[in-house]
């Protein structure tokens, strides 16, 4: 029987990437990020405890307004050009995608009443996010992956549409994973908070310019961590729309919603491996397994500061 | 210096002869022969036929490539809203971009391989010029880099053999009214410094709401809403009567009325082109072609300067030479 054997909160900023300096990238930097690429040596590190097989992986930078599409060529080969970093992050990718589950979660999703695609066209170029994501988790590319998009029916209706939507992709894929004999994790390709700078630093890993664009959004940021190291996954969904209101968050895109539908919302807590900021956006690096994870020994907080709370415009 | 008859805040001043070829624009004015706005799904490219509404779209582009035979631009000059950046407008100043385009939403109709030539000078002079005028814009110089569909969707339509040279400008996400009207200005400064006749460009839809399914599912294409589609011919009606400037006015209603798109600003293609264009109603409007494509306001559109005017209006917005950055409108902390 096949399990959902972790959830990834693996935010994208192609900065990570350019700071690695791998060999499948061409710009080269200095250093830069070290607290979050840290993170996720943490992450990977603890993923290598557990046997997996795919990585299912929605990214917002993947964006469809007609349904949620799914990657559907077995192999896909060329070069990603971040639109936004193109002096940061030039990558030649080579990824294999498990095509037969991807066809079977967008079946099951249509039989619930979501609108949905495969891609069959092997021209297609693969979004950064999916890559920086699957990169820092794996820069070898040893597993396949799945690949799905971000529906943006947060700016066509309103994020409680998208709730409720991604819930039942959610649902979806996990009954499609546990009728498989597949080992998966899944991956939540974004940020959390997502206001940021409008200018880069001349030395873009010059790290005295690195800092929260606002501080609302890091308090934001910190209810949210909270929430998850305190195993409350249905607060965290229900608070996702005021969230993503307050911050611009990048849980517009869905992913964290569709994450923890279909894990069943687990109540073991999250371990956070590191959060930090890329031009002013709030990144976490998040782990969740779906049983016998050990607590964390801090004890969660439950409150933000109240004196701050009007900074942000709306209590959590 | 010329002395031209001009409207409130008028900047540009219209040429003498409305004959292309022979126009004689006053000293210190941009040499711009035509613009238009025109839209970039890629069915009007990729499967015309499948639709009589597409077709006509396609056909409409058709009459403009055969204009700019005529017409001669050096340049085309391009803003595309297909092109979102958020750190600093982006101008594309590769010499010879060539890739295989695939839309990441229509990915089914099928590939589009491109070579688009780019008037790298131009480029980096309308960088200079914004630059001067307070604007962060970079230009973009990379293999690979992806070219957005819209501009990929006008080149095949009605500069597939690179006839002219292009120059292709982002639209910035966070970018309000005054950043992007001061980055037209930035556009007429760089023409007026090249000395380069230009034929401008924006491409976007009107309206731009999709229909919820795919198009082998409907029988009729359609407007996604009635009330889409009446802010649609609302500024129809304004330009076919050359009011451009009373559209650019009118743009912060429109994007509240008949857009979909809450991390973008505002819609501000009219910002920049009217900007671009002189800030002015001094225009003879044509409507080649308005249709839905999917759902969305199709809509191709000629503006040609003309010495008559639409209009001796006051407007509600000011008008920016130099951007000088958002203003704090909270109040300072005393302490």
């Amino acid at each position: 029987m096949g399990q959902i054997v972790a959830g990834v909160l693996a935010p994208h900023p192609p900065h990570l990437v350019y700071a690695e300096n791998p060999p499948q990238n061409e710009p080269r930097s200095e250093c830069g990020w070290e607290v979050l690429r840290w993170g996720y040596e943490s992450l990977r590190e603890s993923l290598s405890q557990i046997d997996y097989d795919v990585l299912v992986v929605q990214s917002p930078h993947w964006r469809t307004y007609v349904g949620t599409h799914f990657l559907g060529v077995p192999e896909l080969k060329s070069k990603s050009v971040d639109p936004i970093f193109p002096n940061l992050f030039r990558y030649n990718y080579d990824l294999k995608v498990e095509v037969p589950l991807a066809e079977q979660i967008c079946s099951r999703a249509a039989e619930l009443g979501l609108v949905t695609k495969m891609m069959r066209n092997p021209d297609f170029r693969v979004d950064y996010g999916t890559i920086v994501s699957t990169h820092m988790l794996q820069p070898g590319w040893e597993k396949p992956i799945v690949g799905i998009s971000s529906i943006g029916a947060a700016s066509y209706y309103g994020m409680d549409v998208m709730q409720e939507l991604m819930q039942k992709l959610g649902q979806a894929t996990k009954e499609v994973i546990e009728a498989s004999d597949l080992k998966v994790v899944l991956v939540a390709s974004h940020s959390l908070s997502h206001r940021h700078f409008v200018k880069e630093a001349e030395v873009p890993e010059d790290m005295s310019r690195e800092h929260i664009e606002h501080h609302g959004q890091y308090l934001w940021d910190m209810k949210m961590i909270e929430l998850m190291k305190a195993g409350d996954s249905k607060a965290l969904f229900d608070i996702i729309p005021d969230f993503t209101e307050q911050t611009v968050g990048e849980t517009e895109s869905g992913g964290l919603s569709w994450m923890l539908s279909a894990m069943d919302f687990p109540t073991v807590p999250a371990k956070v491996h590191a959060y930090g900021t890329v031009i002013g956006t709030g990144n976490a690096i998040v782990e969740w397994r779906p049983k016998e994870w050990r607590p964390s020994k801090l004890r969660p907080q439950t409150s933000v500061p109240s004196k701050h709370e009007d900074v942000s415009g709306s209590k959590a | 210096m010329e002395k031209t008859r001009v409207v409130e805040k008028t900047k540009q001043a219209a040429p003498k002869n409305l004959d292309p070829n022979k126009q004689v624009f006053p000293e210190g004015q941009p040499q711009i022969l035509k613009s238009y706005f025109v839209p970039g799904l890629p069915h009007i490219l990729l499967c015309p036929e499948k639709k009589p509404e597409w077709t006509k779209v396609n056909q409409a582009f058709g009459k403009i490539r055969e204009e700019l035979k005529e017409l001669k631009p050096d340049i085309l000059l391009i803003y595309s809203t297909y092109w979102p950046s958020v750190v600093s407008h982006q101008i594309q100043a590769r010499p010879l971009i060539k890739w295989t385009l695939v839309d990441e939403e229509w990915h089914d109709l099928g590939s589009v391989p491109y070579e688009i030539k780019i008037d790298s000078d131009f480029s980096h002079a309308y960088k200079d010029s914004a630059e001067k005028r307070g604007l962060e814009v970079r230009t973009v110089d990379y293999d690979g880099f992806p070219v957005d569909t819209g501009s990929v969707v006008l080149q095949k339509l009605v500069n597939p053999d690179n006839q002219f040279l292009s120059s292709i400008v982002s639209s910035h996400v966070y970018a309000d009214r005054a950043e992007t009207v001061v980055l037209g200005k930035a556009a007429r400064d760089a023409l007026v410094q090249t000395q380069k006749t230009a034929a401008v460009f924006v491409v976007s839809s009107f309206s731009n709401r999709y229909l919820p399914n795919w198009p082998e599912e409907y029988k009729e294409e359609k407007f996604s809403s009635l009330k889409d589609e009446e802010w649609n011919q609302k500024f129809i009606e304004l330009l076919s009567e050359g009011r451009l400037e009373d559209v650019s006015q009118l743009s912060r209603s429109f994007h509240s009325q008949a857009r979909v798109s809450k991390k973008v600003v505002n819609f501000k293609p009219f910002w920049w082109l009217s900007s671009v264009m002189g800030s002015t109603n001094q225009f003879k409007g044509e409507i080649l072609e308005y249709q839905p494509v999917h759902g969305t306001g199709a809509a191709v559109i000629g503006l040609t300067p003309s010495a008559q005017t639409q209009g001796d209006l006051e407007f509600d917005e000011e008008d920016i030479e130099v951007y000088q950055g958002n203003r704090n409108i909270l109040a300072e902390d005393p302490s």
